[in-house]
């Protein structure tokens, strides 16, 4: 079937069967391989991409449901200029580290983020609780989700 | 898309850094603060930005045109008679290759110690999800199709499932000192415990993967997620019967390892290349996460019987311990990690009779192998809970009783080693109860025990501390065999360049390097490079293991700068930063090639087992606090103090983020980490059952760094990665004992094992 949508604000046409997983149509077919596969059950959030503004696991989403819908992923994050401000703060306070993670953990805090989320520890905490790391401790996530959060209030 | 260009880098300052000093004694460096003589602000990680938006290349995110998939036909049974391969006549055989033992060019073997794992199974199934035959598919639905098509055709064995029945020895170990049943006999008291925990699965977040490429030459060329391409490449040899020059291994991005991509990767290496060999095109071989589980290696499973023997006024005369590991089907890295637990079992106490006898058997479970802390986890955790034990048997504090034990400058352990520097126990002991106030909250926990009103409570706080020591790098004579060798050249236009096969998989190996260099020379980080890990680029500086990167491989590094700047500034006399450009353009390339020389003074003897074990000791203490739900059992953990000593931290965002995730790692081994076999099978091998903390199951963590450098290597570090995972399980273990009054003998502390204590402990009141 015909699947129309956007990535990234840019407006995508694709042949693809219905059932075939979002995850897999932007990594093989638009070649975003920013997202990453880690479980392919939706336990461990590293696939984490918005879909309408909301954190989805794309290994969960098959295509028929995008359909007409706006999906955003880590490489809409970076402007022209740069990193954006929740990347350069994950860069300075050590929000990545084997950075397998990181792509979707960025996505479910750039939601949390949008959706007005405060630079309280429980808040984020709760924001990011679907994405696993196995490096971090998530001690320098929380805090450098914070930092974005405090300075955009 | 923004290109790596426009990428902003951290803006180095002028100020070059002093060569670090070696001072006497500990110096604590609070989180986040640079350390001293390190008069710049630390550089950004390097591939960070690459991580950030989504460029970083891992093995599953590279394009190889024509590539196939390959897949892994693996027993369903712990042990059988392995007969042959049944073929679904319907399937079209002629659209996939199929490989088994009988296909393997070279040697079917995969040695990581003892040459006794086959690459495929000719005859005896040994462990379930043994690889049996190979298959590669243009496509993975024909894979898939072709995966299901096939069974083998087994006959059932008996398998050996209990590491203590099983009379198949992997290694033993026998240290000590002192006469160990003259002092239990004289001791006034004499605790006992037996002490098990389980298997604990890495549980990197990017699932094992290689791409295997068909060379020109005949030979191949491997793509990967791996710890040690250096272990990767003669497996590859070996199995594959190919020269140097003809298997080469490239390490992609790697998401993780803890261990798990130490010995491991070898077989996906090895299969892949195999497939390729046979399809003559390049083959994906990319583990999905319930085969990862299914398959891999995990942290060994081990019994600890200990005995300590101490006088009433607490003085510590006797340790008697038994250390049983299972090493499951095949030996990998057995015998060392056995080592490491048999050498760490005593904990960082001095005593002056001390027994540690340490077995490892095979049992038809999947093979054990690395796992961040490499045997002393599982030792430490029993020296933990026995100091707890005594502690509380001699109406003593827990921690008054280790200011007591602990090793001090001069002390000597149960090989001989005197210790003669960089000794930080007392230190991190000092600087964790302090930080998390340990002596008041314990106070406040008990008082709130003894003011119960006989209203039963819901939930109880406690707090609970643990100290322990890691050798520092590889065991014994371990590094004297590796004999690691770093290059630092000087390239046509100037640029130093390292070449090291120590792999970046999160810890801040790409971003220390170029740190070090570029302080040694006078440079700004970003004008110090690093050559790809490539086996045909890069000398074989040892495996990425044993926290031993930052110090073994940091040393050698800062050693051969040193002599690349010596050698410009003799010739040009001017400064290395001014003149290396000219020099290079005067006399082409240099390469610096420094070898590892053994440490002044540093001796083992392993024929003995005594001597000098590591070349020094890194320290670390933990203090955490629990709320434990009294009905069901339900642990959260609310703090950790973590107080490591490093030797010198070099990079402190990096160093405390070690520090913090190995906290983590040995919370989840504490709680709620729980491989469950059945049959030699592991039971919850997904995701959604064997579960890792999350965000809202870590505790808040605070890292502290102490330095208590090393004067054999000129920075003074001694490594970070492994330390926190020694101390993490006991300090919860105890904080749950505060808090319920019942000791947890076996890890995890499940909630089912804190109710069954609790209930047995009121049925015998």
């Amino acid at each position: 079937m015909s699947t129309r949508f956007t990535v990234n604000g840019e407006a995508i046409e694709l042949e693809t069967p219905g059932m075939r997983r979002l995850l897999d149509a932007l990594r093989e077919d638009l070649g975003l391989t920013g997202t990453k596969e880690g479980c392919g059950e939706g336990e461990c959030g590293a696939c984490s991409v918005l879909l309408d503004g909301r954190v989805v696991d794309s290994c969960l989403v098959p295509m028929c449901q995008v359909d007409g819908a706006d999906v955003r992923t880590v490489e809409g994050l970076a402007g022209p200029d740069g990193l954006a401000p929740l990347q350069q703060a994950f860069l300075e306070h050590g929000g990545a580290q084997c950075g397998i993670c990181t792509p979707g953990m960025l996505m479910a805090a750039q939601a949390y983020l949008e959706a007005g989320g405060g630079p309280d520890d429980a808040g984020i905490r709760e924001a990011i609780a679907g994405n696993l790391c196995r490096c971090t401790g998530y001690t320098r996530i929380v805090s450098a989700i914070a930092a974005v959060a405090g300075e955009t209030r | 898309m923004t290109s790596p260009e426009t990428m902003p880098r951290p803006v180095p300052t002028a100020t070059i850094a002093e060569p670090p000093v070696v001072v006497p004694g500990p110096v604590v460096i609070e989180p986040g603060q640079p350390t001293p003589g390190a008069a710049r602000p630390a550089p950004l990680r390097r591939e960070g930005p690459d991580k950030l938006t989504g460029r970083a290349v891992y093995v599953d995110d590279m394009v190889v045109p024509g590539a196939w998939y390959g897949g892994t036909i693996r027993s369903t049974e712990a042990h059988a008679r392995f007969l042959g391969l049944d073929l679904d006549e319907s399937f079209d055989w002629r659209r996939v290759v199929l490989v088994t033992a009988a296909d393997i060019p070279g040697e079917n073997v995969i040695a990581s110690i003892k040459p006794d794992q086959p690459v495929l199974v000719t005859e005896e199934i040994r462990h379930h999800a043994e690889p049996l035959a190979l298959i590669a598919a243009p496509d993975k639905a024909t894979l898939r199709a072709a995966l299901h098509a096939v069974r083998p055709r087994t006959q059932p064995l008996e398998p050996v499932l209990d590491p203590l029945a099983s009379d198949h020895e992997f290694a033993r170990y026998e240290v000590g000192t002192g006469d160990v049943d003259a002092a239990l006999a004289t001791a006034d008291l004499v605790i006992e415990g037996t002490y098990r925990v389980g298997h604990q699965e890495q549980l990197y977040i990017e699932n094992q993967g290689m791409i295997a490429v068909p060379r020109d030459d005949g030979g191949v060329t491997v793509y990967g997620s791996l710890q040690c391409p250096y272990y990767v490449q003669p497996a590859l040899k070996r199995a594959l019967a190919l020269s140097d020059s003809q298997a080469v291994v490239v390490q992609t991005e790697t998401g993780g390892g803890f261990g798990g991509k130490e010995e491991y990767p070898s077989i996906v290496a090895v299969h892949a290349a195999l497939l390729a060999r046979a399809a003559g095109h390049p083959v994906r071989m990319i583990y999905e996460r319930h085969e990862d589980i299914a398959a891999t290696t995990k942290r060994h499973p081990a019994v600890v019987r200990y005995r300590t023997g101490v006088m009433r006024d607490g003085t510590l005369v006797a340790q008697d311990i038994h250390v049983t590991m299972d090493g499951g089907a095949y030996c990998t890295l057995t015998p060392v990690v056995l080592s490491r637990g048999v050498l760490h079992a005593g904990g960082p106490y001095q005593c002056p009779a001390v027994r540690i006898v340490g077995t490892a058997t095979a049992t038809n479970t999947p093979p054990n192998g690395a796992f961040r802390g490499f045997g002393a986890p599982q030792t430490e955790f029993a020296a933990e809970m026995q100091v707890n034990r005594v502690a509380e048997a001699l109406g003593m504090s827990p921690l008054e009783l280790r200011r007591r034990w602990v090793y001090e400058l001069g002390g000597t352990t149960p090989t001989g080693q005197v210790l003669r520097e960089s000794v930080a126990g007392r230190e991190v002991l000092e600087r964790a109860a302090e930080a998390s106030e340990f002596e008041r909250i314990r106070a406040r926990t008990a008082g709130q025990r003894a003011t119960g009103d006989g209203s039963s409570p819901v939930s109880a706080h406690g707090i609970g501390l643990a100290l322990a020591w890691h050798g520092a790098g590889f065991t014994g004579s371990g590094e004297v065999h590796l004999a690691s060798v770093v290059h630092v050249d000087l390239d046509g236009e100037g640029r130093p360049v390292i070449g090291i096969a120590s792999t970046e998989m999160g810890q801040g190996t790409k971003t220390i390097f170029p740190q070090l260099v570029a302080a040694e020379l006078g440079l700004a980080e970003d004008d110090v490079d690093l050559a790809p890990v490539d086996t045909s680029l890069v000398p074989d500086s040892g495996p990425t293991v044993a926290s031993r990167t930052a110090m073994v491989v940091g040393g050698l590094v800062i050693q051969a700068a040193r002599r690349l700047k010596e050698q410009v500034e003799a010739a040009t006399g001017l400064p290395f930063n001014v003149s290396a450009a000219a020099y290079a353009r005067d006399h082409g390339p240099v390469r610096i090639e420094q070898r590892f020389e053994p440490y002044p003074g540093v001796h083992f003897d392993d024929a003995t087992y005594t001597g000098d074990a590591y070349p020094a000791f890194g320290w670390a203490a933990a203090v955490a606090e629990v709320d434990v739900d009294l009905d069901t059992g339900e642990v959260a953990v609310r703090s950790v103090v973590a107080a490591d000593d490093v030797g010198r931290v070099i990079h402190p965002v990096l160093a405390a983020g070690q520090v913090e995730g190995g906290t983590l790692q040995a919370v989840g081994y504490a709680t709620i980490e729980e491989m469950k076999l059945v049959d030699g099978r592991y039971l919850n091998d997904r995701l959604a059952t064997y579960l890792i903390p999350t965000a809202l199951d870590a505790p808040r963590i605070e890292a502290i760094l102490v330095e208590a450098p090393f004067s054999g290597v000129p920075h003074g570090a001694k490594g970070v990665g492994e330390l926190p995972m020694d101390v993490g399980a006991p300090a919860v273990v105890a904080a749950i004992h505060d808090a319920t009054g019942v000791w947890i003998h076996d890890l995890p502390a499940t909630p089912e094992r804190i109710v069954a204590a609790m209930a047995s402990r009121d049925a015998s009141a």
